[in-house]
């Protein structure tokens, strides 16, 4: 019977066939002995054996001779020689030949008890490390990504066609729509899928930094630059470089990466040598670049090197009839993770849900699941368990777009630290570009002086 | 030791251990020959036949074996000479000595009720090769464990 665990003996001795079968029987292990090693490598076949016990001294075929056909067809057979001849010789001669231990008949029990209890828990980790691998990589598979949407199972369609492509991708959509993830899944459909998949995140840096995080830096290239550091461009290669919120990035920066797209080269900051770009670019914003073009805040030659194929990725209030399918699969996921047994949500609970206008689209309904199944009293996510973002000031509000709510922040914050720019754009965690840029896009103006005393 | 099992005990006359189960040169006993002689002589109304011996035990491909058993069968047989305290060079501890049997005694008639090695060290069906594994180790079943043994007394009450 096949077990979790499965050992072939290779033995010409009855007596030890049956001894050591039986005793590892007790062990719970699937045990099979044979008398030759022309009989086990009939057997090899069979099963997924784990684990090889094969005696020194056979007629015919003897154990070193055999561990060397095996490994024709298994290299990475685990192989334990089993002998009554206590040579050192002999010990060297198997464990050079590549046997995992040698044995000495007749064995002290414990000792080859633990060798194998270490060999099995080894391989249960190999066995767990691959399936966690297979988990990792099957999230950012399309055919996981979860809609019934007609426009989004034609980007799936699309994304799968380019992913076979090297071109250049812009992805545009709202934030929280999942730009990241089939910017992965892209990867992972693409025959780069095992090369790195690189992202950056290029509104969380500022200008120099995002610089040198890009394209590296040699040693010496600036104060604080006391080793060679590579770059993002170069970590991606042959892999994929995720470029996100590409919308943010200043106009100097602009003009260097549209260079460096153009030439498919590029130097580390400080540095002479010219080095090949072999990554694919896809990019990713949640602004209308087209807007920002027209403002003169983001480069048309640049969008239109980034833009060789556009995909707009809706909001999920375009499409409704998803939402009970995205809260199916993070119940099931967050039942997984957090060891929760929840059946499902309730109706006047679901009915909520789909009423909700889910500014922060499907990372917000994720998150507003996780809420609920760590709240949730009940096998059942009720109404009461799910917390819906009102936004701050009640109603009113609700007709505001992104765009003035981000005017109103910056105008208080800047009067709040009397139009330092530095200091706002700390506050605000942008770059002091990124802050003059807005600035000219929302026309702000300093409309008091504060008084100096 | 019959509360565990969910059945009752009775002694039986002793037999002569069978002489073609020394071990030329190793002054031990082979037991899964012990094993074939005991199938021979289980009464008709046991469920299971557990054997207890002063001798020391092997299997040809072992140096030692505290004892063994027919797994999902019917014997059993425990060795006392390594259960002992003087074996290890170390003075005599009656309740200690007392203990290890019990536990290896349950061991062995736990795997003939189809039991393999438990990875909890709290019960008794966890593998144990040396005494300090056997003291180290609860002295009875885990509850997963337990369920089996009940399962096959219930048959066995049964008549199956």
């Amino acid at each position: 019977m096949e077990k979790e665990v499965n050992i072939l003996v290779v033995d010409d001795e009855e007596i030890v066939r049956d001894s050591l079968g039986g005793w590892l029987e007790e062990d719970g292990y699937g045990v099979e002995a044979v008398e030759s090693g022309k009989k086990a490598l009939e057997r090899l076949p069979e099963r997924s054996w784990d684990l090889m016990l094969v005696d020194l001294k056979m007629p015919g075929m003897d154990g070193i001779q055999l561990m060397d056909e095996v490994r024709k067809t298994h290299p990475d057979m685990l192989i334990i020689i089993m002998t009554a001849y206590a040579t050192v010789d002999t010990a060297v001669k198997a464990m050079k030949k590549g046997a995992y231990d040698y044995f000495v008949k007749p064995f002290n029990p414990d000792d080859i008890s633990l060798t194998i209890r270490k060999i099995v828990d080894h391989h249960r980790l190999v066995k767990e490390n691959l399936f966690l691998r297979k988990e990792l990589k099957k999230k950012y598979k399309l055919h996981d990504m979860i809609s019934k949407n007609e426009k989004m199972l034609e980007i799936f369609e699309l994304a799968r066609t380019v992913a076979k492509s090297g071109s250049t991708v812009l992805i545009q959509g709202e934030s929280g729509t999942g730009k990241e993830l089939l910017a992965r899944a892209i990867h992972d459909e693409s025959p780069r899928a095992d090369a790195p998949f690189i992202s950056v995140s290029c509104a969380s840096l500022t200008e120099s930094l995002l610089e040198s995080e890009l394209f590296g830096h040699e040693k010496g290239a600036f104060t604080g630059a006391t080793a060679i550091k590579r770059g993002k461009l170069e970590l991606a290669q042959d892999g994929t470089l995720f470029l996100d919120e590409i919308g943010d990035i200043s106009l100097k920066l602009q003009m260097d990466l549209l260079r460096v797209l153009e030439q498919k080269e590029f130097r580390r900051v400080g540095g002479t040598d010219l080095l090949p770009i072999t990554s694919r670019i896809l990019a990713a914003t949640n602004r209308d670049l087209q807007k920002a073009i027209d403002a003169g805040l983001f480069r048309a030659d640049l969008y239109y090197r980034l833009n060789v194929i556009s995909i707009h990725l809706p909001p999920l209030r375009e499409r409704r009839e998803d939402i009970p399918f995205l809260v199916d699969h993070f119940v099931g996921k967050f039942n997984i993770e957090m060891g929760k047994e929840i059946q499902g949500v309730s109706e006047e609970a679901v009915r909520a849900l789909m009423n909700h206008d889910w500014p922060g689209n499907a990372r917000e309904l994720r998150n507003v699941i996780e809420r609920a199944m760590v709240v949730a009293k009940e096998h059942i996510i009720t109404e009461a368990d799910i917390s819906l973002s009102v936004p701050p000031g009640g109603g009113n509000h609700r007709t505001k777009s992104l765009e003035e709510i981000e005017k109103a922040h910056i105008r208080l914050v800047l009067s709040e630290n009397q139009w330092n720019v530095a200091r706002s754009a700390q506050v605000l965690g942008i770059d002091r570009v990124t802050l003059y840029n807005k600035i000219r896009k929302f026309d702000l103006k300093r409309e008091t002086i504060a008084p100096k005393t | 030791m019959a509360d565990c099992l969910l059945t009752t005990t009775r002694d039986m006359a002793a037999m002569p251990v069978p002489p073609e189960s020394l071990q030329a040169g190793r002054n031990q006993y082979y037991s899964t020959r012990i094993l074939k002689e005991m199938l021979k002589e289980v009464p008709a109304d046991a469920l299971k036949l557990l054997g207890v011996t002063e001798k020391d035990l092997c299997i040809p491909i072992l140096t030692y074996v505290f004892g063994e058993a027919q797994l999902g069968g019917t014997v059993a047989v425990v060795s006392l000479a390594r259960l002992r305290q003087e074996f290890h060079g170390l003075p005599p501890d009656r309740p200690l000595f007392l203990s290890r049997l019990r536990k290896e005694s349950l061991h062995e008639l736990g795997h003939t009720f189809g039991l393999v090695h438990c990875r909890s060290r709290e019960c008794v069906m966890s593998l144990s090769n040396t005494v300090s594994d056997v003291d180290g180790k609860g002295s009875d079943f885990c509850r997963y464990c337990r369920a089996m043994v009940a399962s096959g007394a219930d048959a066995g009450r049964r008549g199956g």
